[in-house]
């Protein structure tokens, strides 16, 4: 038995600190979402940059360009060059290429070297032969692609790492805005009682029966793809179990002896709901709110999927994954890293919505 | 019971004109239109087909004609796949959808059911666990992962199973597809036996099983029926959701049922083709809950028809 300080906060808090799983999973999801907000500013590549040279290059932790890449390149610009690569030796950061033509060599056109992905502006060290044979310097250009990089030769670790902020972001937000209309909803229906009670529920019975799904598409298709009404659209299906959860906790709250104390000292209905009501209903918006983050988050990758959802340049994991799915022939590395960020922020968050919901609520155990 | 069945049945009316109303509206709200291409039509040669499919009546009368239409069940001829009625594009794509949907519903109540009362009755041991966790990952991994993941396993580099296609409901071809609908479901249907089987494990009918010395089969055959109520009432919308398709898996497998017309319907503005697949939907809902209560009350004799 401890003493002091024993809230129904801080109780739980230590009962979920106790749960191993919950409290792994809270230390993934804040190392996850501390990687997508500040993971793409380390990165060193932009999410839009395109790299043309480095087309569905395969993850690897090796600096890029690797050997195997270089002498196809090098030949590459030499035939532009009107030229033969004839020696290539390679001394740690630098290529010394030796190009012999039939005619002189425009030392103009060894800007095509600068203007590859791969290399840094070359520099002639010698000229024999009539400018007929070149002996040139080009430094290489370093690049890491630790995930590969993607069809259009985009870096994937920041283009994941970008997903993840968009697909954290409207998880987040749409979920707010689901919660907000749910509690509001369900509070003032609770409240009311008597025959606005019956009439406002029987609105979220209705509402309940359709097929929501086709109308969050039918919303998205009709009313063009963008960012604010995706929140719109998928926190107006996600309001409904919120508003009857919070109803029925407002139902038992306001017969209790506080509520009555409030009314008699003349609290204004608007008061009780903000001041007595709503906050003692937050332990289940909480856990509601936990586990309705992934739900929210894989509708969103859904209608990404469909492409319906976040357009090019910009992505999240539901995009990502949909390409992924249709290069899977060869290029599994595109659908496996987002699916794995995808799946460990979902498994994350139901872990953590049943641990919070075991320790908000003792009597389930 | 005739009496129940009734009132249920006359209950999900107004529901049904609710969903039918809502869409109708939303979607001619929307901009754009059937007929609109990338080069416009002439307005002559649009007036024409804007007058042959009635859509220069005022809004309220195009509705009111379509009510009518689907009272003596015409859906319509689609806007946007010339000489096909929306009834004969869903008649083809239905047996689909419900075959494949049905074979996962199977599944996912026979496994799911199973694996649920397995764990149930080993509670807290290894095997409890490890159905908790498949479970778990059911739930989590969404089915378009699974699914282009169990095409390069299968279909690629095992090459056991073909990676896409209808092939005439070949079982080779479904085998993959169903496996993909049924997951989710097989892991819900598992963590809701196990739950309400290890309450009902503590009832005092299974404690006067137990005292009479009938242990195993007889005490899962009990635990289980009490257990099902809470799966059957998850299972009626789940298998109407699952009848009329998936959009995700009929993409990524190629096949050819009903749940890629509502998107593909859609994105066309083929009006009528989006109103049948809603109405199709809408009325696999209601009777499946309507299967649902009754269900219920077969099972729990403790339900009344009231």
């Amino acid at each position: 038995m401890s003493t002091a300080g024993n809230s129904l906060w801080a109780d739980a808090a230590r009962r979920l600190r106790r749960n191993r799983a919950a409290t792994a999973s809270l230390a993934m999801l804040i190392l996850l979402a501390l990687a997508c907000v500040f993971g793409p500013m380390l990165v060193g590549n932009a999410y839009d940059r395109v790299y043309p040279d480095y087309v569905r290059v395969p993850p690897s932790l090796q600096a890029q360009p690797t050997a195997d890449l270089i002498a196809p390149a090098v030949e590459r610009i030499a035939s532009r060059l009107r030229a033969r690569a004839t020696d290539i030796s390679r001394d740690g950061d630098t290529l010394k290429i030796v190009l012999e033509a039939p005619r002189a060599i425009d030392e103009r056109s060894l800007a095509f070297f600068e203007r590859s992905d791969l290399f840094a502006a070359a520099r002639v060290m010698s000229r024999e032969d009539d400018g007929k044979r070149l002996t040139v310097e080009v430094p290489l250009e370093r690049n890491y692609f630790f995930f590969g990089t993607d069809g259009n030769g985009r870096d994937l670790l920041a283009r994941t790492l970008i997903a993840g902020r968009v697909s954290l972001a409207i998880g987040l937000l749409a979920t707010f805005v689901a919660i907000s209309i749910g509690v509001v909803y369900g509070a003032v229906a609770g409240f009311a009682g008597g025959r606005i009670d019956a009439l406002m529920m029987r609105a979220v019975d209705v509402l309940y029966s359709l097929p929501f799904i086709f109308f969050v598409i039918m919303l998205v298709v009709f009313f063009g793809r963008n960012f604010v009404l995706m929140f719109i659209a998928v926190g107006a299906v996600e309001w409904l179990d919120m508003a009857r959860i919070v109803r029925g906790q407002t139902l038992s709250l306001k017969r209790r002896e506080f509520v009555a104390a409030a009314e008699t000292l003349g609290v204004s209905a608007t008061g009780i709901l903000t001041r007595h009501i709503v906050p003692n209903t937050l332990g289940p918006v909480v856990v509601y709110t936990t586990l309705l983050v992934p739900k929210v988050i894989l509708l969103e990758s859904f209608l990404s999927f469909l492409g319906l959802g976040v357009q090019e340049p910009m992505t999240s994991w539901g995009v990502l994954i949909a390409d992924g799915a249709r290069n899977i022939q060869g290029n599994t590395h595109l659908l496996v890293f987002p699916a794995i960020f995808l799946t460990t922020t979902l498994f994350c968050l139901n872990f953590l919505g049943d641990g919070l919901r075991d320790a908000l609520d003792p009597r389930d155990r | 019971m005739l009496g129940f069945v009734l009132r249920r049945f006359l209950s999900a009316i107004p529901t049904l004109f609710v969903v039918i109303t809502l869409s109708f509206f939303l979607m001619r709200l929307a901009p754009g239109g059937p007929f609109d291409l990338e080069r416009p039509l002439e307005a002559k040669i649009m007036e024409n087909l804007q007058r042959a499919y009635g859509l220069d009546l005022p809004l309220h009368e195009q509705y009111l004609r379509y009510l009518g239409n689907l009272l003596r069940g015409d859906l319509g001829p689609s806007f946007f796949m010339r000489d096909f009625s929306v009834a004969q594009i869903l008649m083809q794509g239905l047996p689909v959808s419900m075959a494949l949907g049905g074979g996962a519903i199977l599944l996912a109540l026979v496994l799911g059911a199973g694996l649920g009362a397995f764990a149930a009755m080993r509670q807290n041991t290894g095997a409890d666990h490890a159905v908790v966790g498949f479970a778990t990952a059911g739930v989590t991994i969404p089915n378009f992962v699974v699914a282009p993941v169990l095409q390069i396993v299968f279909g690629l580099t095992l090459a056991w199973l073909p990676v896409g296609g209808w092939n005439n409901g070949a079982l080779r071809n479904v085998i993959l597809p169903v496996i993909v609908l049924a997951l989710p479901q097989i892991a819900v249907v598992a963590r809701m036996t196990r739950a309400a089987m290890i309450e009902t494990l503590r009832a005092d009918h299974i404690r006067t099983l137990r005292s009479l010395g009938l242990g195993g089969r007889h005490v899962a055959e009990h635990g289980l029926r009490a257990a099902l109520l809470p799966v059957v009432s998850y299972l009626g919308p789940t298998a109407a959701a699952l009848l009329t398709g998936s959009v995700v898996v009929e993409t990524i497998f190629g096949l050819p049922g009903i749940g890629r017309y509502f998107v593909e319907g859609a994105l066309n503005r083929d009006y009528t083709l989006v109103m049948g697949t809603v109405v199709v939907v809408a009325v696999f809902v209601l009777v499946f809950n309507l299967i649902v209560d009754i269900l219920y009350a077969l099972l729990d004799p403790r339900v009344r028809y009231e």
